[in-house]
C-alpha cells in the first residue's frame, strides 16, 4: 500500500537543477530513507514534498485510503492539514520563546481552532473549547512522555539542550497526527546514545501507524531502522531498494567514496 | 510635450537629492540593519549649516566658493554628527531586540528637531536664489522649458559626489570593509576587520551625503525649517525601500523615482496627493516586487 | 592616577567634539535685520556651557562605568513579579481615582488621556508584541475610528454608542484591506508600507475637503450620553443633571468620559489576555517565533496574521472613537506619524508583549510629558533624549519576561533573550 509517489520530480534554481526527474514512492508503515552525499539534493525534494519549495515539474501525490492527494497542488500550510504530512528541519525551528507545552499546542492550532467557533466562543469560555483544549493537552501529554520531556514540559523550548529539541520537534509534528512523517536529518548532533533513543522512537512511530520519510547522514541509524532506501546523487536517482540491495550496490558505493571527481559543485539549495 | 520635458528636468533634479539621502538610509541598513529615522533630520542640519555657512560668508567671499565652503563644512560637521549619533544612540543597543534602535533612533529624530528648533527657532529661514538664470532648453506653444543654472549645478554635484562615492565603496580597502561586514559582521571581525570603526565611517559618509544634499535642497528651494527632516527622510526611506533596501544603485534609482513621479503627479495631477501618489506606488510595487525593484531577491531557506 | 588622566583626556576629546558639533546651532543664532535679510549672531557663553556640561557628563559617566555596581539581572524579574500585585492596586486606583478627595478635573483629564494611549498600547500590542509584525501606521486606523465617527455624527446624527461598534468594525475592515496585500513583506519593507498607508490616510483626510473639512477638521462631535442623558451644562430634562437633580458640572462629564475609556482599555485587556490563551493567540506568537515552522503545522500564515492586524485595528478604532467624542473636534493634526512613533514606542518601552507593561510605559510616555508642560518648547527635547537613554538602559522594555499561557505544572517566565522578535 503506497502512502506517497514522486514521479518524475524536478527541480530548478535559475539554471542549476537540484534534484533532476525523480521518481520512487514510500510505502504505508514504512520507513523510507533518502540518502546521498552532501549537496545531492535532499533537502531540496523535501522541500519540494513539504510544499516550501513548487518544483519545476513533476508530481507529488499522497494516498490516503482511497483518495489520492496532489501536494504540489496544495498551498504550503495545507500540506500538514489536508496533506497530513508533518516535517522537521535540519537546523531545528522550535518556538524557543514558549514553552515546551506551548510548541505541541501550537500545532494542534486547526484542531483547536476549529472548536473556538472563530475565536468568539472561546474568548467568551464557552462551547466545546475547554473540552478540546483538555484533548490537546492530552495529546501532547502523549507525545511528550514519548518522547521523554515530561518533566520540561513547563520549560522555554530553547532552554532544552540539542537532543531533547530535537526529540521536541518530532513530538510537534506529530501533534498534527500526521499520515507522513518527513524527518531531516533527526540524528544529526546526537550523541550515540540519544541516537539509538531516537532509534526506538522512529519505531515507535512507525508503529503506532504513521509512516516516515527521513533523510539522514547516519548510516548506522539508516541502515538498522529502515525498510526502504532511496538513493541521490546530483539530483538524481542512482539506487532505490531494501537496505541490504543498497549496501552491496556498486553504483551507490562509488558515488559515496568518490570515483574521480570530489563532488566540487554542490547544488545550490540542496543543503541550505 | 514641452510641458513633459519641463516636469522630467524638475523631477531628476529633486530625485537627486532623494537619491542621495536614499543612499545613507540604505548603507546603514545594509551595515547593520536598522531604521536610522534620524537620518532625514541629519539632512535637516546639513541644511541649517548650510545656510549659516552661506549667511556668515555672504558679502565677504565669491558665490561660488561661499557655496563650496557651504557643502564642505557641512558635510564635515554632519558627518560629525553622524558618527556622534551612532556612538550615543545605536552601539550600546547594537545586537539587541530589533525594535530598541528603532525607537531610539524614532527618540533621537525628536531630539534633533528640537534641538534645531529651540536653538534657531521655529520660523522658516529663507535664502535668495544664489545662482540665478538658467537655459531655455526648447519652446513650444509658447511654453518654455527651463533648465536653470541651480539644476545643473545640483545635478552636477551629485554626479560627482556619487561618482567619489562609488569609487570608495567600490575601490578603496574601506569600501572592501564595508561590504564585507554587510555580508557578515562576525566574520568580518574574525578576519581582522574593526567593525566598530567600518560602522563608524559608514554614518559618517551616509551623514555627509545626507548633509550635501540638505545643503542642495537649501539651495533648490531656498526656504528651509526644523521641520523638513521628516518628510525627506520618509520619502529618501521611500527610495530606498522601492530600489530595494540595502541596494546602492537601488537608493539612487529610487530616489529617481520618486521625484520624477513627483514631478509628473504634481504637473498633470493634484499637487494635494503628490505624496499619497508616491505612497501608493511604492505599495504597489512591493505587492509585485516585495524586494523592491533591485534588492536582492532572498530565496528562502528552510 | 593616570585612570584619571586617560578620563579627562577623553572627556576632553569628546567635548572637543561637542564643540563642533554645537558652534553652529548653540554658538551661533540666525535672525532677521530689517532689510529682511538674514543676520548671525553669536551666543558664546551658551556655547561654553553647553562643551562644559558635555565634559562634566562624560567625565562622570566614565568615573560611573569604573566603579559601576554589576547588573541586576533580577530587575527585570522584580516588575514582572511586582506586577502580579502592583496591577491590581493599579486597577483599584484607576477605578476609585475620580472620587479621590482633591482629584482635580485636569487629573481626570490626564488620566483620560493616558488610558487612551494604554488602549492604543494594548491595541497595537497585538500586532507588535504578539504577533511580531512591525506596524508603523497604526494611527491609520486611530483616524479611520475618529473620523467614522465624526462623519457618521455630523452627517446622520448618529451618537457615540451607535457608532463605537461601526468605528471598530470599519477600522477592522481597513486593516484586512491594508494588511491583505502586504502581509507577505517582511520586516522592513513592512513597516515602511504601514508608515505610508498611516501617511495616505492623513494625506486624504487633509485634501478631502468637501467630505473631511480638511485641515479645519470636524467639529461639534457629539459627547457621548447615558442611555440617552446628555451632559449639558444647562442642565434641565434630559440632561444627566436634570435627571438626578443634582447642578450641573463640567467634572460630571469628565467622569464619565473617564469611564467609558476605563471600560473600553479593559476590555480591550480583556479580549488580549483571552486571545492570548486561545489557539489564535498562541499562533500569533509562534509566528512571531517562527513563521516557517508554523507554515510547516498547518498554520494559515496569511490569514494569522490578518486577524493580528484586524483585531489590532479594530481597538485602535474604538479609541479613535473615543477621542473625537472626547474632543469633540478632529483634525487631520492629531493623526500624525508622531501618534504612530508614540503608541509603537511604548508597546516597545513596555517590553514587547507584556500587558502591564503597556500600562507603565504610558504613563513615563504620556504622563510624564504632560508634567513638563511648564519646561514649554524644552519638552519635547527631553522627550527625545529620554526615549534614546530609556531604550539604551533598557532595550527589552520594563518587562520583558514572558509567562506561558499554559502550563502541566507551574508555569516558568520565560526569559527575554529566548524570545523572537518576528520577522514581519
Amino acid at each position: 500500500m503506497t502512502i506517497l509517489t514522486v514521479a518524475n520530480l524536478t527541480m530548478r534554481f535559475g539554471g542549476l537543477t537540484a534534484v533532476n526527474d525523480v521518481s520512487f514512492t514510500a510505502r504505508q508503515g514504512e520507513i523510507t530513507a533518502i540518502i546521498g552525499p552532501n549537496g545531492a539534493g535532499k533537502t531540496t525534494l523535501f522541500n519540494c514534498i513539504t510544499g516550501f519549495y513548487k518544483p519545476s515539474s513533476g508530481s507529488i501525490t499522497v494516498v490516503h485510503g482511497s483518495k489520492n492527494l496532489r501536494l504540489d497542488k496544495l498551498p504550503g500550510h495545507s500540506i500538514a492539514r489536508k496533506g497530513r504530512v508533518a516535517r522537521t528541519f535540519q537546523n531545528i525551528r522550535l518556538f524557543s520563546g514558549m514553552s515546551v507545552l506551548e510548541n505541541l499546542l501550537v500545532a494542534q492550532h486547526n484542531r483547536l481552532q476549529a472548536s473556538t467557533g472563530f475565536g468568539v466562543l472561546g474568548i467568551l469560555g464557552l462551547g466545546g473549547y475547554r473540552a478540546a483544549e483538555r484533548h490537546a493537552i492530552e495529546l501532547a501529554t502523549h507525545w511528550l512522555a514519548q518522547t521523554g520531556l515530561l518533566e520540561r514540559a513547563d520549560d522555554p523550548a530553547g532552554a532544552l539542550p540539542y537532543g531533547a529539541q530535537r526529540r521536541l520537534e518530532i513530538a510537534r509534528a506529530m501533534c498534527t497526527e500526521p499520515l507522513l512523517l518527513c524527518l531531516d536529518e533527526p540524528a544529526a548532533g546526537l550523541n550515540p546514545r540519544e541516537s539509538s533513543a531516537l532509534n526506538d522512537l522512529l519505531l515507535s512511530i512507525r508503529a503506532g501507524g504513521t509512516s516516515l520519510l527521513l533523510i539522514e547522514h547516519d548510516m548506522g541509524v539508516v541502515m538498522k531502522i529502515s525498510d526502504h532506501i532511496v538513493v541521490l546523487d546530483h539530483g538524481t536517482k542512482i539506487a532505490d531498494g531494501k537496505p541490504a540491495d543498497i549496501r552491496s550496490n556498486t553504483v551507490v558505493i562509488s558515488a559515496y567514496l568518490g570515483e574521480d571527481d570530489e563532488d566540487d559543485a554542490p547544488l545550490a539549495g540542496a543543503t541550505p | 510635450m514641452a510641458y513633459a520635458l519641463q516636469q522630467l528636468v524638475n523631477g531628476l533634479t529633486l530625485g537627486m537629492i532623494y537619491g542621495l539621502i536614499a543612499v545613507g538610509y540604505t548603507m546603514v541598513y545594509g551595515i547593520i540593519g536598522m531604521i536610522n529615522f534620524a537620518h532625514g533630520d541629519v539632512f535637516m542640519i546639513g541644511a541649517f549649516i548650510g545656510i549659516i555657512v552661506i549667511t556668515a560668508l555672504s558679502g565677504i567671499t565669491a558665490v561660488p566658493l561661499g557655496l563650496l565652503a557651504a557643502l564642505i563644512i557641512s558635510a564635515a560637521l554632519c558627518g560629525l554628527y553622524g558618527f556622534s549619533i551612532e556612538r550615543v544612540a545605536y552601539r550600546p543597543l547594537r545586537g539587541s531586540f530589533r525594535l530598541a534602535p528603532l525607537i531610539s533612533a524614532i527618540g533621537m529624530s525628536i531630539l534633533l528637531e528640537n534641538y534645531v528648533q529651540t536653538s534657531q527657532g521655529a520660523l522658516e529661514r529663507a535664502i535668495p536664489n544664489l545662482i540665478p538664470g538658467g537655459i531655455t532648453l526648447m519652446r513650444q506653444d509658447g511654453f518654455a522649458v527651463q533648465l536653470t543654472w541651480m539644476q545643473i549645478a545640483i545635478m552636477a554635484v551629485t554626479l560627482v559626489v556619487l561618482a567619489v562615492f562609488t569609487y570608495i565603496v567600490t575601490k578603496t580597502p574601506l569600501g572592501r570593509a564595508m561590504r564585507a561586514v554587510e555580508q557578515d559582521a562576525k566574520m568580518a571581525a574574525l578576519l581582522g576587520i574593526d567593525t566598530n570603526r567600518t560602522i563608524s565611517t559608514t554614518f559618517i559618509i551616509g551623514s555627509a551625503l545626507a548633509a550635501m544634499a540638505g545643503v542642495m535642497f537649501l539651495l533648490y528651494y531656498g526656504v528651509i525649517d526644523f521641520y523638513i527632516g521628516f518628510n525627506a527622510g520618509i520619502k529618501a526611506f521611500t527610495a530606498a525601500v522601492l530600489g530595494g533596501i540595502g541596494s546602492l544603485p537601488g537608493a539612487v534609482l529610487g530616489g529617481l523615482l520618486i521625484g520624477l513621479i513627483e514631478a509628473f503627479w504634481s504637473g498633470y495631477a493634484t499637487v494635494a496627493y503628490k505624496d499619497a501618489a508616491v505612497y501608493s506606488i511604492l505599495a504597489i510595487v512591493l505587492m509585485f516586487m516585495p524586494s523592491g525593484l533591485l534588492g536582492r531577491h532572498e530565496v528562502e531557506k528552510v | 592616577m593616570s585612570r584619571l588622566l586617560r578620563d579627562v583626556k577623553d572627556s576632553g576629546a569628546v567635548a572637543f567634539m561637542a564643540l563642533l558639533i554645537f558652534a553652529p546651532f548653540l554658538g551661533l543664532q540666525l535672525g532677521d535685520s530689517d532689510s529682511g535679510n538674514l543676520t548671525l549672531s553669536t551666543r558664546p557663553a551658551l556655547l561654553a556651557a553647553a562643551v562644559g556640561l558635555t565634559f562634566a557628563a562624560r567625565f562622570c559617566f566614565l568615573l560611573w562605568e569604573a566603579h559601576r555596581p554589576p547588573r541586576i539581572p533580577a530587575l527585570s524579574l522584580g516588575l514582572a513579579k511586582s506586577g502580579k500585585y502592583a496591577a491590581p492596586a493599579l486597577l483599584i486606583f484607576a477605578i476609585v481615582m475620580p472620587f479621590l478627595p482633591g482629584i482635580k478635573n485636569a487629573s481626570i483629564d490626564l488620566g483620560v488621556l493616558i488610558m487612551t494611549y494604554v488602549m492604543l498600547g494594548w491595541g497595537l500590542n497585538i500586532v507588535v508584541g504578539l504577533a511580531g509584525l512591525l506596524d508603523l501606521g497604526y494611527v491609520a486606523f486611530y483616524a479611520v475610528g475618529a473620523y467614522s465617527f465624526g462623519l457618521l455624527s455630523t452627517n446622520f446624527g448618529l451618537g457615540f454608542w451607535e457608532c463605537l461598534p461601526l468605528a471598530g468594525i470599519l477600522a477592522a475592515c481597513w486593516g484586512v484591506f491594508l494588511g491583505f496585500p502586504v502581509l507577505r513583506l517582511r520586516g522592513d519593507y513592512l513597516a515602511i508600507v504601514t508608515l505610508a498607508f498611516g501617511e495616505i490616510i492623513r494625506l486624504v483626510i487633509t485634501n478631502w475637503v468637501s467630505l473631511t473639512g480638511g485641515p479645519n477638521g470636524i467639529t461639534d462631535i457629539p459627547h457621548p450620553t447615558l442611555f440617552g442623558l446628555k451632559f449639558s451644562m444647562a442642565g434641565g430634562p434630559g440632561s444627566f443633571a436634570g435627571f438626578f437633580g443634582i447642578t450641573p458640572s463640567p467634572s460630571q462629564r469628565i467622569t464619565y468620559l473617564y469611564y467609558i475609556i476605563l471600560v473600553l482599555a479593559l476590555l480591550t485587556n480583556w479580549v488580549t489576555l483571552r486571545l492570548r490563551r486561545q489557539p489564535l493567540g498562541r499562533a500569533w506568537e509562534a509566528l512571531r517565533e517562527d513563521e516557517t515552522a508554523c507554515r510547516s503545522l498547518g498554520i494559515n500564515v496569511r490569514n494569522t496574521k490578518l486577524t493580528a492586524f484586524a483585531i489590532g485595528a479594530m481597538f485602535g478604532g474604538f479609541a479613535g472613537c473615543f477621542f473625537a467624542t472626547r474632543q469633540a473636534f478632529i483634525s487631520p493634526d492629531s493623526f500624525t506619524f508622531m501618534e504612530s512613533a508614540t503608541v509603537l514606542a511604548i508597546v516597545v518601552l513596555g517590553g514587547a508583549g507584556s500587558q502591564f507593561g503597556v500600562v507603565l510605559a504610558a504613563c513615563v510616555m504620556i504622563g510624564v510629558p504632560e508634567l513638563l508642560q511648564g519646561l514649554q518648547i524644552y519638552r519635547m527635547l527631553i522627550f527625545g533624549a529620554a526615549l534614546v537613554v530609556i531604550m539604551i538602559v533598557r532595550p527589552r522594555g520594563f518587562i520583558s519576561t514572558r509567562r506561558p499561557t499554559v502550563a502541566l505544572g507551574k508555569a516558568k517566565p520565560i526569559s527575554a533573550d529566548l524570545i523572537a522578535q518576528g520577522q514581519g
